[in-house]
């Protein structure tokens, strides 16, 4: 009897050996396969630093994400995953932004504005092709426009485009777009991953089979997986493009996210989203940890609508006296930068407004009273599934609660913060970051979530952005920024800081995210 | 067993039946648009009603539902809002992972759990005994994800014999999509093996308290015999319904081992669509996942019946 259950636990042993040997060989063969594809060799083997002998120069990329875009063409979707694959590699569009934010030509050559601010025109570049040999012209440009502003559209980003009032074709080579009112942001706005410009013959496939004229074109989908691109031989300048295989790689959970890392399977994580876990990067040499800027103003936003506590001024300014921002970024481990108002750090028309409410409790207790609220009141905080806002939220509802204000954390899903906080009003506090460029704009809407009406506001905003020259419109910015901060119409925390992780070989990568974008056109390996 | 087998498919057909009202139903309490989740901060009425409109979400409740079950019924699983692709061809990739996956984690855990539970029954009160009892104790306690991220830290990141994570695909790389498997199966598995031990364990020791075991004892039968021929096949019935569990839990059930390994499984594919409100590949899902555990419930139905004659005689 003994001799079976002996028999018995070595064929158990046996089973969980064969299942390993059977896939272990592979493991030999597996290496030199996916290296072609992935390349983790040099980075796999820290214990082997002497370099692999002559080997050509590494031309592929896994780029690590972790959210996956649902289509590739952001005229579907407001994804930000969609943004950053898409533009500048397989998408161009008129103007261009470059990594520290300027606007620079994209396939418009050159441009003219009209002393009035109403009349663009863009010369195009000759000799341009799509992906599929297509060859690019202006009535691409005029379809491509007119898709965002048509009555019909359902554009995620028309609003970004309602200033437009018509788009001609001059000639083949020649633009002319004519505005309805003069808008400071436009050629901003036309450079971004939402003024994409698209062939209308293809556009109709664009969000699973997306063609377009740049750099890189589109190769196939693992969905749920990855994406992969290869360099475009369409492209007008092959020589400047030095990657040949780009794969997007989708891992959502962080700590797979450093493993994925530390395996070599993945090569960068461009936007790196748990500040918490940097540390173990950092003690690795084989890593660059790059802390760039965003355009995510994190705001606790703040419901200013009739017959809540925060309509009154008071509130809000004692709000904004009890938020300690130290205690908010040491949260983030120190990955953001303290902001005072909804404008991002890294803009020149920047002003530093941290100080128009210091934090100090006693000043914050007296405005309580003053308001009414000696006691304080009870309020919601209903916080979106995202790190930062889980982390601040906590920090919120303590330093909150020292003034009195008792918040209870409702957690939401992605979709129920959008229904109920962003569309129906339905809360107190929330926590988002804005990470929209020159959004300052929100303050002027109406019916905006915030539910803030100012007409100082709305009247210098009317002004600026009808302003052409660029000194000018600077001072009213600046001003429009105090305007919301003197108001405290939310409490301005931080500025999400953009935390890269690549191989400390691959050069080239954007710093900053002055838009979603992981432009690889000048990507390459060293 | 002819009308057993009927009696089982209506059943099954009811079951489907109520599945896609609760489902529909939930979809349409649960809070959140999906037209508003693609447009997202930059949304505007003008823009979200055109993009409602377009995914027919302003047709009322019940033409929605019927057009649903309708195209169900000639298999047309309809095309996914958020990723314009067909439902059918996003189910089919993520099987791939899924199914390989379920069955090789529930083949691991038989392969381990079921020996460890005989040899536990029959050395009870012995040292083996008390060996697989503690393995099986660990093995419920320790959550599979832990045991995870604990295998990836010693097998792919200390001693690099395994990827970390990711799944090139069948068709592309066969051995090394297996190769990728393995450690997820192990994480799997390994509570599985666990709880299938004890089970196994329990169950051979009642019957060994049986009458027809003492008899067969005493009748001189030897002691291997009564072991496989008498006990085992009688306690099969406990072991094989647990292991059904463990198949159906699986098909749906592994997204935190999918996430932990990044595995573009079943699980992933559902927490996704819901985060994207993607009403038609929920749907679909869900009455995917309805149909498999039926299919796996019937299968284990007939299993019964080939190892015990016994439901045979009253159906």
């Amino acid at each position: 009897m003994k001799r079976w259950i002996g028999i018995l636990l070595v064929a158990a042993v046996a089973v969980v050996i064969a299942v390993y040997y059977v896939t272990r060989p592979e493991k030999a063969m597996e290496t030199p396969q996916t290296a072609q594809t992935t390349a983790p060799a040099p980075a796999a083997a820290p214990a082997a630093t002497p370099t692999p002998p002559a080997k050509p120069a590494k031309d592929s990329v896994v780029i690590g994400l972790s959210l996956e875009p649902p289509v590739l063409d952001s005229s579907l979707n407001a994804a930000a995953a969609i943004r950053e694959i898409t533009y500048q590699n397989i998408y161009e569009s008129l103007t261009r932004i470059d990594r520290n934010g300027n606007i620079v030509p994209g396939l418009a050559e050159s441009w003219t504005v009209s002393p009035d601010g109403k009349e663009y025109v863009f010369k195009l570049r000759t000799g341009v092709k799509y992906h599929d040999g297509e060859d690019f012209d202006a009535s691409d440009v005029k379809f491509s426009i007119e898709r965002l502003i048509a009555p019909d559209s359902k554009v995620p980003a028309k609003n970004l485009y309602r200033s437009i009032d018509t788009v001609e074709v001059v000639d083949p080579a020649t633009v002319k777009i004519t505005m309805k009112n003069p808008d400071a942001f436009i050629l901003f706005n036309l450079g971004i991953a939402d003024a994409a410009l698209v062939d209308p013959k293809s556009s109709p496939t664009n969000g699973t089979n997306p063609i377009g004229t740049g750099p890189f074109k589109f190769v196939e989908r693992k969905e749920g997986e990855s994406i992969t691109l290869t360099k475009a031989d369409t492209y007008r300048n092959p020589d400047a493009i030095k990657l040949k295989n780009v794969t997007f790689k989708f891992v959502k959970d962080p700590s797979a996210q450093i493993n994925a890392l530390l395996a070599g399977d993945v090569d960068t994580f461009p936007g790196f989203q748990a500040p918490e876990l940097v540390g173990r990067l950092k003690a690795d040499d084989r890593f660059a940890v790059v802390v760039g800027s965003t355009q995510g103003e994190t705001i606790l936003a703040t419901n200013n609508g009739e017959g809540k506590p925060m309509a009154k001024l008071e509130v809000r300014q004692a709000i904004a006296h009890a938020i300690n921002r130290d205690e908010l970024i040491a949260a983030e481990s120190g990955f953001a930068l303290p902001i005072g108002t909804h404008f991002s750090p890294a803009d020149p028309a920047y002003v530093d407004l941290t100080g128009t409410y210091p934090f100090n409790l006693d000043k914050a207790k007296e405005l309580m009273k003053a308001a009414g609220y000696e006691n304080g009141f009870e309020a919601t905080l209903k916080l979106p599934p995202v790190g930062y806002a889980k982390r601040a939220g906590e920090v919120m509802v303590s330093q909150l609660g020292k003034i009195g204000i008792k918040l209870s954390i409702v957690q939401l899903e992605w979709p129920q913060w959008l229904s109920e906080v962003f569309k129906e009003r339905n809360y107190d506090f929330t926590i988002v970051a804005h990470t929209e460029a020159n959004d300052i704009d929100r303050y002027a809407r109406d019916g905006y979530y915030w539910n803030y009406v100012s007409e100082e506001f709305r009247n210098v905003y009317k002004e600026m952005v009808a302003t052409v020259d660029p000194a000018k419109r600077t001072e009213l910015l600046k001003q429009l920024q105090t305007i919301i901060a003197k108001d405290a119409v939310n409490g301005y925390l931080f500025q999400l800081a953009k935390i890269g992780v690549w191989n400390k070989n691959l050069v080239g990568m954007w710093e900053n995210s002055p838009t979603p974008s992981i432009d690889l056109s000048e990507v390459y390996w060293k | 067993m002819l009308e057993f087998m009927l009696r089982r498919l209506f059943a099954a057909l009811f079951t489907l039946v109520a599945a896609s009202l609760v489902v529909f139903a939930v979809l349409e309490v649960l809070p959140g648009d999906p037209a508003l989740v693609m447009l997202g901060m930059e949304a505007q009425p003008d823009t979200l009603a055109a993009l409602r409109k377009e995914l027919g979400l302003d047709q009322p409740l019940w033409v929605r539902y019927f057009a649903w079950i309708g195209d169900m019924a000639t298999f047309d699983l309809g095309r996914s809002h958020a990723y314009k692709t067909d439902v059918a061809t996003m189910l089919l990739n993520r099987l791939d992972v899924t199914l390989p996956l379920a069955v090789l984690a529930v083949s691991f855990a038989v392969c381990l759990g079921l020996p460890l539970g005989i040899m536990a029954a029959a050395n009870h009160g012995k040292a083996g005994d008390y060996g697989v009892m503690m393995f099986s104790q660990a093995g419920i306690a320790v959550p599979n994800f832990w045991i995870g991220l604990l295998l990836v830290l010693v097998l792919s990141l200390g001693l690099r014999w395994f990827p970390a994570g990711g799944f090139p695909g069948w068709d592309k790389d066969f051995w090394g999509s297996l190769h990728a498997l393995v450690l997820p199966v192990i994480a799997l598995g390994l509570p599985e093996a666990a709880i299938l031990a004890r089970i196994a364990r329990s169950a051979m020791l009642d019957t060994m308290r049986e009458d027809y075991v003492r008899t067969a004892r005493a009748k001189g039968v030897p002691e291997r015999g009564v072991l496989f021929g008498h006990v085992l096949r009688n306690a099969l019935i406990p072991i094989i319904t647990i292991v059904g569990l463990f198949f159906a839990f699986q098909v749906g059930g592994a997204i935190i081992i999918e996430s932990v390994f990044y595995l573009p499984g079943l699980g992933q594919l559902i927490y996704q669509s819901i985060n994207n409100r993607d009403l038609v590949v929920i749907k679909d899902v869900v009455i995917l996942l309805t149909v498999m555990v039926l299919a796996i419930n019937l299968a284990i139905d007939m299993v019964y019946a080939l190892i015990d004659p016994r439901p045979k005689i009253k159906a």
